[in-house]
């Protein structure tokens, strides 16, 4: 047929950019450099606490803020896939474990600096918290998900796994998400000040619903049962 | 030179004055407990004696001098550290200008406090309309140093100038059929960014039950640190009940209304299941969003890693005020 001749051309040449940004990607010092800029709010937080830089209440702009950073990393990890198709960057892909170990790092501070400061590591009044305040749950269950996400972050627990599975395991980040969202929320309902927790959901809602309008674009790309190559997404 | 041998021994006063051994394992018993911060509500009489005057509060030099006399009444000065006055003037809540507890410093410049009327009205033998220079004069002035208990779980130590609220009531005189006392604090939306945000209802509005309100402690208050108050701290007059988490206590007050009936509070409009009427510092009713047993002291020394305090019921003013509510279930009117 006439209309499979048209055939568009291939993405991959269509802008200059890109390929500068790919090779800028690739380049061997961008990952260091990278993981640098990621250390930077922790680095900054403990110079901080040293120099007595937080504040009249350091223990409480402590937990915030790598909460905050939890956060950040999570939007930023989950940016990598739409960001990597949307610009045609495929080199951004080599950078989504290294963020998504960041997510966990800052969670982990969060809750080291939540059960020091706040419960000084009394674990009977820890777990009476947990149990006690929902949103302190909600928070704790995202961190608990995560747990195994970050453990099989390595090649071989991929290979062990089968992509398909750890796929499947790894699509708890929506739901991790979803429940750190609601931690913030619940956090900030006693002040009525949802304007940030707001900000933070839209971004996240936008990063979702573009893999949802995506999933269901390549779905009725099968149904129509066209001649097309349907391309694994991972 | 004489110099002293083992044999000449060292020269013994005469016997009344050697310290006894029960004396001497006393005191080292109190400094131990001082030591440890274990003081609990014996050793907060024992350390408001009044012959352990809390040292002289250096003034910061910010601000126009209201110089208050020590005050007399019991309890009414703690001799715990005072709290940095940059923290107690940088770190609070004041809504009216924004809910983190640094908008307070950041927005209130814009307050315009003269001048400032507070209107006395409602079930009263004596309605008035009091410029604020005049209502400084109807008592004397008196330094405070109460301890500050807020309801989100961090304390201060703030000494106030002012005088007993106790003084302004007798002086307007409230008929028979008064029981509470409903403090209403500024609301401008055109100084007042925070005012409009539908955190809560405005204006704030905060009271007291009239015989709360007439106990000597709680302060009419119009200075802190030996200077009139900050604009973020609720100048130029607001109110410090200091047994009651800190949103009881309104600030940039405007209007006191007499009234037989209790009255609609900000927060327990906002949140009734969250903040009752009372709002008394009660280490045994949580907030139902978390605990109320331990504070977070501002300032602490050890900063980062200062354990928490043990918080105290009626936030230690419980030989005052303990009265008031003899016979109220206290879970129940929390």
């Amino acid at each position: 047929m006439a209309t499979v001749s048209r055939a568009l051309p291939p993405r991959a040449n269509t802008s200059a950019n890109s390929s500068a940004a790919s090779k800028l990607l690739l380049h061997k010092a961008t990952k260091p450099l990278v993981f640098g800029l990621c250390l930077l709010p922790f680095a900054w937080l403990v110079y901080a606490a040293f120099t007595n830089q937080l504040g009249a209440n350091p223990a409480e702009a402590l937990v915030r803020s790598t909460g905050d950073w939890t956060l950040r990393f999570l939007c930023i990890v989950l940016a990598v896939t739409p960001l990597r198709t949307v610009a045609n960057l495929p080199a951004l892909a080599r950078f989504r474990r290294m963020l998504g170990l960041f997510v966990y790092f800052y969670v982990i501070i969060h809750l080291l600096s939540y059960s020091w400061f706040d419960m000084e590591f009394v674990v009977e009044d820890i777990v009476k918290d947990i149990i006690k305040r929902p949103f302190i749950l909600v928070g704790f269950s995202a961190f608990v998900l995560l747990t195994p996400l970050a453990a099989t972050s390595f090649n071989r627990a991929i290979k062990a796994l089968g992509a398909k599975r750890w796929q499947l395991l790894h699509r708890l980040v929506y739901l991790i998400a979803g429940l750190g969202l609601l931690h913030f929320f619940w956090m900030r309902s006693g002040k009525n000040d949802f304007a940030e927790v707001f900000a933070y959901g839209a971004f996240l809602a936008v990063l979702l619903g573009w893999r949802l309008a995506r999933r269901l674009k390549s779905r009725s790309n099968l149904s129509t049962g066209a001649a097309v190559t349907v391309q694994r997404r991972i | 030179m004489l110099i002293k041998t083992g044999n000449s021994g060292f020269l013994h006063t005469v016997a009344s004055e050697i310290t006894s051994q029960a004396a001497y394992n006393n005191r080292r018993d109190l400094m131990k407990l001082m030591a440890t911060g274990v003081a609990g509500a014996a050793m907060a009489s024992w350390a408001s004696r009044e012959a352990f005057a809390q040292a002289a509060i250096p003034r910061p030099g910010k601000l126009a001098a209201l110089a208050g006399a020590k005050s007399a009444l019991a309890g009414a000065v703690t001799m715990e550290k005072v709290t940095d006055y940059k923290d107690a003037s940088t770190y609070n809540n004041f809504y009216e200008f924004g809910t983190d507890k640094a908008d307070p410093a950041q927005h209130a410049h814009t307050l315009k406090t003269k001048p400032w009327t507070v209107e006395i009205e409602g079930m009263v033998k004596k309605p008035a309309k009091y410029t604020l220079e005049d209502l400084i004069k109807l008592s004397a002035q008196e330094e405070r140093v109460y301890r500050m208990r807020c309801v989100e779980g961090w304390s201060m130590v703030i000494p106030w100038v002012g005088y007993s609220m106790s003084e302004l009531i007798k002086a307007v005189e409230p008929a028979s059929s008064a029981k509470y006392v409903e403090f209403i604090s500024q609301a401008d939306p055109k100084t007042m960014p925070g005012v409009g945000s539908r955190v809560l209802e405005w204006p704030y509005v905060e009271a007291l039950r009239l015989d709360e309100a007439m106990n000597p402690l709680a302060l009419l208050a119009f200075g802190m640190y030996g200077e009139v108050l900050p604009n973020q701290n609720g100048a130029p007059v607001r109110m410090v009940v200091p047994w009651k988490y800190g949103f009881k206590s309104g600030k940039s007050i405007v209007k006191i209304r007499f009234t037989d009936k209790e009255p609609k509070t900000a927060w327990n409009k906002a949140a009734a299941s969250e903040y009752g009427f009372y709002s008394n510092v009660n280490p045994n009713v949580d907030h139902p969003r978390w605990s109320q047993a331990t504070e977070r002291r501002i300032g602490e020394e050890g900063g980062l890693f200062a354990k928490k305090r043990k918080t105290l019921m009626f936030n230690g003013y419980e030989a005052q005020v303990g009265q008031l509510y003899a016979g109220l279930d206290l879970k129940k009117f929390f």
